[in-house]
C-alpha cells in the first residue's frame, strides 16, 4: 500500500520535472512582465539592490510553484477544489478569531512566516465557482446562481470584515467572472448591477469613516492636502509630470524625494508613469492586454467547463488588478490596497499570481485537440 | 412550460463561452483604452500644470500648529497664558543615521529616556517632512551648548514654541487642571491631522473637557527648500485658527479668598450662583503647581506629590464622596411638605432618643434629654435628628430616594468637567445592586440625617443647595461662561438653561425651610459664625462620621482635636435669604463640628463675594480666635450611628 503511494509520488514528480508544459507565448509574456517590475523596482526603491534580489527570489519561488502547478493536471484540480476552497475559508475564519495586525487582522503568524489566508482565495474563489458550474447545465438557473452567489459571499464577508477592502473586491470579482463567463443572460446582469447600484447607499452606510474619506478625498484631494489627499495628489503629480516619454529611468523625483508615499509597493505604478511617460504606460498596458488575451485564448481552447470557466475568470480578475491600481493611481478609483502585479514589491501577491499561471499552464497542456 | 435537457451540450456551452470570452476581452480593452485615456488626459493634457507642481515640490508644506485659546476669570484676569519657549526639533528626512544622532547629543544636551522614547514614537507616527520635537522647555544653557555644536547635527534645531503657564499655580490645578505633552496613547484617540505640529494636549480640568474649544486648527505655510532641506522662503501662508479663549464664572478674588480660609486644612468648598449655576469658586485643598506638569514633571516631584498622604492631585471637590450628615435635613424637610406627610406646625417631642415601634433599638438625638416639642423650623434649627427620624420614616425609602434624587444626589451634577463621582443616594435599588441585601427599616431612619450609605460630593451638595436657593429649579453647574474667539472678540456667553421643571410646587413650602435654615444662622447650630454679616443667610451645618462606631454611648470625650479626627465638618449656606445670589458649600475633611469649623470658611467665601459686588468688605467676627477648645454650650448636629457600629 505505502509502497504503491511511494511509486505513484516519484511517478507524479518525474513527471513534473522532465517535461516542462509551458505556453510559450504566455511565459514569455510573464517574463517580460517580470524584468519591467524589477527594473522599475530598482528605480522606486533608489537603487536598493537588496530589494530587487529580494523580489527575484519570491519571482524564482513564484516559478517553481507555476512548473509544480502546470503539472497537475485540471481533473484533479477539480477534485481537490472543494477541499482547497474549504480550507482556505476555514483559515480566514481562523483569522478572524484570532489574527494580528495593527488595525487590520488579515495575518496569520506562522511563527517563521506571516501569512494573508484572503490571498489562497484569489484562486480557490473562482476555482470554487467553476467546480459548482461544471456538472451543471448551462446557461446557469437562478438557483445556481444564487448558490455561486452564497461561495462567494461567505469568504467575501469575511475578508471584508478584516478590513480588507482591496482584496474582498478581488475575490468577490472572480467568483463573479466565473459566473459571467458560464454565459448568464444579459438581462439578468443587468437586473442583477440594477440591484447591486441600489445597494451603493447601504454599502456607504456599513462601511468604515477611513474608506468614506477615502472615496471623498477622491472627489476632492485639494481639500485636505496634508492628510488624505495627499496619495492622491502626489501620485497624479507624478504621472501628470512624467509627459509623453518620461523623465528617464532613475530620474523620478516623486519617489526619489520621498513625495510619493509607497512607492515601492502600491503607488509603484506612479514612478513607472513618471520614469517611461505615456509611451511606457501604454506599453505597459498593451503587454497586461497581451497577456490577457493569451490566457483567454487558452480558456477557449480547454477541455472542458471547469477549466474553461477558472482559466477565464484568472485571466479577467487579472485585468482587475492592473485597472483597480492603475486607477488608484491616476486618481480615477479610491485608494484601496491592490499591488500591480509582478512590479508592486510584494511576496504574497507575485507568489499567488504565479501559482494562478500554473493552473492556467496546466490547462493549456490538457487543452482539447483542434477538431 | 420547463425546458430540461436531460444532457449537457457541451458543443453549445463551448460556442456561448467563445461569445463571451470575446466579450470579456472587448470589455478588458476598452477599460485598458479608458485607463490609456486618463493617462493620456494627465500625462498630456495636464502635462504642463504637473512638472511646475512637481518643480514645485521643493516647495514643502509645514505646519503652523494653532495657539491654544487663553483662560480667563470672569472678570477677564488671566488664568492659563501661553508664554514662548524652546524645544529641540528633528527634521527626519535630514538626519542621516538617527541612531547615532541620538547617541551623540545627549552629550550635549541632556536627554532623559522618556523624550528619546516619545520622540521615536513619534518618529513612527509623523509624515517625512514634519519636524518632530525630541526635548521641550530647553534651558539657557541648554540653548547655548547646542548652538556652538549645532554644526555636528544636520536636521536638528532650536525652534521657539507657545508653552502653557499657570500665573495662578494651585489656586486653580483642580478646575483648570493642566496640559501635558502628547503621548502615545494620545496618539491614538487624537485626530492627527489637526493635531499636526501640536505638542501639548489638555490633560485634566478645564483644559482637558474643553480641549476640543481650545485647541484650534492648525495652518501651514509653504516653504522653498533647497537641496539640503533648508528653508529658503515662505511661499504661502494660511494661518491656523486659533482655540477659543473662555471665560470661567470664577472670580479669582472668591477663590483666593476661599483657598486661604482653609488655612492649609484638607477639604473643599464650592460657590455657585443659583440664578445660573455659574460656579463662583471651587477649591479643594491641598492643591498642586499644575506647572510643574506641563513640560513633563520630575520623577521626585511626581513623587512627591503621589505619596504625600493629605493627597494633593484628589479633586476633592469633584470626586471625593463624604456621608453629608445633618445638611441634607432641609431638603428631607421639604420633601415632606411636598408629599403631604408634614405640616409645617406638626410637631415631634425629642426626649433624646427615638425607638422604632415594637423594637428595642433606639437611635439618639444629639442632645441629651432632647430638645423638647419641636416643629419643622425648630427641628432644622436644632438639627433634631429625632423629627427627621421620624419624618425619614413616615415618607419611606422610595420616597426620599426620589426626592433627594431630584435636586442630584447620587448622581453626577453635570458640570463642565470630566471625572466627576456619583456618589450614592441611598435606595432599595442601589442597596440590592450594591449588596444584593433588602432594606431595612432601620436604614431608612438613618437615612434621614445623612448617615448610613449616603455619600456626597461637595459639588452635589453645592449643586443641590444652589437648586433649593435658586426657587428649586435644577441647573447644571458651569464651569465656563463664554468663550471668545480672539483677543479682540466680543464674548459669547455659554447658556446653561434649567434641566426641568422647578422642584417646588408651593413656594410656601420653601419659604418654610428658608423660616429654618435662616433660624439656623440666628440662634440655632450656626448662630456664632454669621455675626455681623450684613446679609440675612440661610445655612444648615453638618458633621458626618467619619468612622463607624463601636459603641453606642454618648461621646464623652469632647476634645476637639479628637473630634476632628473622627468628624466631617460640612456648613451650606445662601445668602441673601430672600432673592439667593451665592450658595455656598464648605467641607472639612477633619473638623470636630460642622459650624465651627466649616461655617467660618462659608463666611468668608460670602465676604469675599460681596467684596466683589461692591459691598464693603465686612470684618470678619468669629466668636474666638481659635477654635474652642471644648464642645460649645449649643449642641452641634451630632452624628448618631445605628445600633451601635453597623454604620458602613
Amino acid at each position: 500500500m505505502i509502497g504503491m503511494l511511494y511509486a505513484r509520488m516519484r511517478r507524479f514528480l518525474r513527471r513534473i520535472l522532465t517535461r516542462p508544459r509551458i505556453d510559450l507565448p504566455l511565459a514569455m509574456g510573464l517574463l517580460a512582465l517580470a524584468t519591467v517590475g524589477l527594473v522599475t523596482l530598482y528605480s522606486a526603491g533608489g537603487g536598493d539592490l537588496g530589494l530587487v534580489g529580494g523580489q527575484a527570489a519570491r519571482f524564482v519561488l513564484g516559478a517553481a510553484l507555476l512548473l509544480l502547478i502546470s503539472r497537475i493536471p485540471p481533473t484533479v484540480l477539480r477534485s481537490w477544489t472543494p477541499w482547497l476552497y474549504a480550507g482556505s475559508t476555514a483559515l480566514l475564519v481562523v483569522v478572524a478569531l484570532l489574527g494580528e495586525g495593527r488595525g487590520a487582522d488579515r495575518w496569520l503568524d506562522l511563527g517563521f512566516m506571516r501569512f494573508q489566508p484572503s490571498e489562497l482565495l484569489k484562486l480557490t474563489m473562482p476555482m470554487m465557482a467553476a467546480w459548482y458550474l461544471h456538472p451543471r447545465q448551462l446557461p446557469p438557473s437562478w438557483k445556481d446562481m444564487a448558490v455561486v452567489g452564497l461561495l462567494i459571499a461567505i469568504p467575501g464577508g469575511l475578508i471584508a470584515k478584516q478590513p480588507d477592502l482591496g482584496t474582498a473586491l478581488l475575490v468577490a470579482a472572480a467568483g463573479a467572472f466565473a459566473l459571467f463567463l458560464s454565459g448568464v443572460a444579459w438581462w439578468r446582469i443587468g437586473l442583477l448591477l440594477g440591484i447591486a447600484a441600489g445597494m451603493v447607499p447601504v454599502g456607504w452606510h456599513f462601511m468604515h469613516q477611513y474608506q468614506r474619506d477615502r472615496v471623498l478625498t477622491l472627489l476632492n484631494p485639494e481639500a485636505d492636502p496634508l492628510g488624505n489627499g495627499w496619495h492622491i495628489i502626489q501620485s497624479q503629480i507624478a504621472v501628470g509630470s512624467g509627459g509623453v516619454f518620461g523623465k528617464g529611468w532613475t530620474h523620478g523625483t516623486q519617489s526619489r524625494l520621498d513625495f510619493l508615499p509607497e512607492h515601492t509597493t502600491d503607488f509603484i505604478f506612479a514612478v513607472f508613469s513618471e520614469e517611461f511617460g505615456l509611451v511606457g504606460v501604454v506599453c505597459l498596458l498593451a503587454l497586461y492586454a497581451f497577456i490577457i488575451g493569451r490566457c483567454l485564448w487558452i480558456a477557449m481552447e480547454a477541455r472542458d467547463t471547469y477549466s474553461r470557466l477558472l482559466a477565464g475568470a484568472i485571466a479577467m480578475s487579472f485585468f482587475v488588478y492592473v485597472f483597480v491600481n492603475g486607477g488608484m493611481i491616476a486618481g480615477m478609483l479610491p485608494v484601496v490596497g491592490v499591488p500591480l502585479p509582478f512590479v508592486s514589491y510584494g511576496g504574497t501577491s507575485a507568489v499567488s499570481l504565479l501559482s494562478g499561471f500554473g493552473v492556467l499552464m496546466s490547462i493549456h497542456a490538457n487543452r482539447k485537440m483542434h477538431d | 412550460m420547463k425546458r430540461r435537457r436531460a444532457l449537457k451540450d457541451p458543443r453549445g456551452e463551448a460556442a456561448l463561452f467563445q461569445r463571451r470570452s470575446l466579450v470579456g476581452f472587448a470589455l478588458i480593452v476598452l477599460g485598458l483604452i479608458a485607463l490609456s485615456g486618463r493617462f493620456f488626459y494627465l500625462q498630456v493634457m495636464r502635462h504642463d500644470e504637473f512638472v511646475t507642481r512637481s518643480e514645485n515640490n521643493r516647495v514643502k508644506p509645514k505646519v503652523i500648529p494653532p495657539a491654544r485659546g487663553l483662560i480667563y476669570d470672569r472678570n477677564g484676569v488671566l488664568l492659563a497664558d501661553n508664554v514662548p519657549a524652546f524645544r529641540l526639533e528633528v527634521v527626519p528626512e535630514q538626519v542621516p543615521d538617527m541612531s547615532a544622532m541620538l547617541a551623540q547629543i545627549g552629550a550635549v544636551v541632556p536627554l532623559d529616556p522618556d523624550d528619546v522614547a516619545d520622540f521615536r514614537k513619534r518618529l513612527k507616527q509623523s509624515r517625512r517632512f514634519e519636524n518632530v520635537p525630541l526635548k521641550m522647555h530647553l534651558s539657557e544653557d541648554d540653548i547655548a551648548r547646542f548652538a556652538i555644536n549645532r554644526w555636528r547635527f544636520p536636521g536638528v534645531d532650536v525652534v521657539p514654541y507657545l508653552t502653557r503657564h499657570y500665573p495662578y499655580g494651585e489656586l486653580f490645578a483642580h478646575v483648570i487642571g493642566y496640559v501635558g505633552r502628547i503621548d502615545a496613547d494620545d496618539l491614538k484617540r487624537l485626530d492627527p491631522d489637526r493635531y499636526q505640529g501640536t505638542s501639548h494636549v489638555g490633560r485634566s480640568g478645564i483644559e482637558r473637557s474643553y480641549e476640543d474649544v481650545l485647541h484650534g486648527t492648525p495652518g501651514y505655510e509653504l516653504v522653498e527648500v533647497n537641496a539640503d532641506g533648508r528653508t529658503q522662503r515662505v511661499l504661502e501662508t494660511h494661518a491656523p485658527v486659533p482655540g477659543k479663549n473662555l471665560y470661567l464664572s470664577i472670580d479669582v478674588r472668591i477663590q483666593k479668598a476661599t483657598m486661604a480660609a482653609f488655612d492649609g486644612r484638607a477639604g473643599s468648598a464650592v460657590a455657585i450662583d443659583p440664578r445660573n449655576g455659574q460656579v463662583l469658586a471651587m477649591v479643594s485643598v491641598p492643591s498642586f503647581d499644575p506647572n510643574l506638569f506641563v513640560n513633563g514633571i520630575s520623577s521626585a516631584d511626581y513623587k512627591a506629590l503621589t505619596t504625600a498622604p493629605d493627597k494633593p492631585l484628589y479633586n476633592r471637590a469633584l470626586r471625593g464622596v463624604y456621608p453629608p450628615g445633618s445638611t441634607v435635613k432641609p431638603f428631607l424637610a421639604l420633601g415632606g411638605l411636598a408629599y403631604g406627610v408634614r405640616r409645617p406646625e406638626d410637631t415631634v417631642l425629642s426626649t433624646g432618643e427615638f425607638c422604632l415601634p415594637g423594637a428595642s433599638r433606639c437611635y439618639r438625638d444629639d442632645k441629651r434629654g432632647g430638645d423638647g416639642v419641636v416643629d419643622m423650623v425648630k427641628a432644622i434649627e436644632k438639627s433634631t435628628n429625632t423629627y427627621f427620624y421620624k419624618l425619614a420614616l413616615d415618607l419611606g425609602i422610595d420616597r426620599l430616594s426620589d426626592w433627594m434624587g431630584r435636586f442630584g444626589f447620587g448622581r453626577k451634577t453635570g458640570i463642565d468637567l470630566d471625572g466627576e463621582e456619583n456618589g450614592v443616594l441611598p435606595s432599595r435599588d442601589w442597596k440590592m445592586a450594591h449588596s444584593r441585601q433588602p432594606w431595612y427599616p432601620g436604614e431608612t431612619i438613618i437615612a434621614g440625617i445623612g448617615q448610613g450609605y449616603w455619600a456626597v460630593t461637595p459639588l452635589q451638595l453645592a449643586h443641590a443647595v444652589s437648586i433649593l436657593a435658586g426657587k428649586g429649579i435644577p441647573r447644571a453647574p458651569r464651569l465656563v461662561m463664554a468663550t471668545q474667539d480672539g483677543v479682540d472678540a466680543p464674548r459669547q456667553p455659554l447658556p446653561n438653561p434649567p434641566t426641568g421643571p422647578s422642584l417646588v410646587t408651593d413656594p410656601a413650602h420653601l419659604d418654610v425651610i428658608k423660616q429654618g435654615m435662616e433660624a439656623v444662622v440666628t440662634s440655632g447650630t450656626g448662630a456664632k459664625q454669621f455675626i455681623g454679616f450684613p446679609l440675612v443667610v440661610a445655612g444648615k451645618s453638618g458633621t458626618a462620621e467619619r468612622f463607624s462606631r463601636t459603641s453606642s454611648a454618648y461621646d464623652t470625650n469632647k476634645n476637639t482635636a479628637y473630634l476632628a479626627a473622627r468628624h466631617r465638618a460640612w456648613f451650606e449656606a445662601f445668602a441673601p435669604a430672600d432673592d439667593p445670589k451665592i450658595s455656598v458649600v464648605a467641607m472639612l475633611e477633619a473638623g470636630a463640628w460642622g459650624a465651627e469649623a466649616a461655617g467660618p470658611i462659608v463666611r468668608t467665601v460670602m465676604e469675599s463675594w460681596l467684596a466683589t459686588q461692591g459691598g464693603a468688605p465686612v470684618k470678619s467676627q468669629p466668636p474666638a480666635a481659635a477654635p474652642a477648645p471644648l464642645a460649645p454650650d449649643q449642641p452641634e448636629d451630632m452624628p448618631v450611628p445605628a445600633e451601635g457600629g453597623t454604620t458602613p
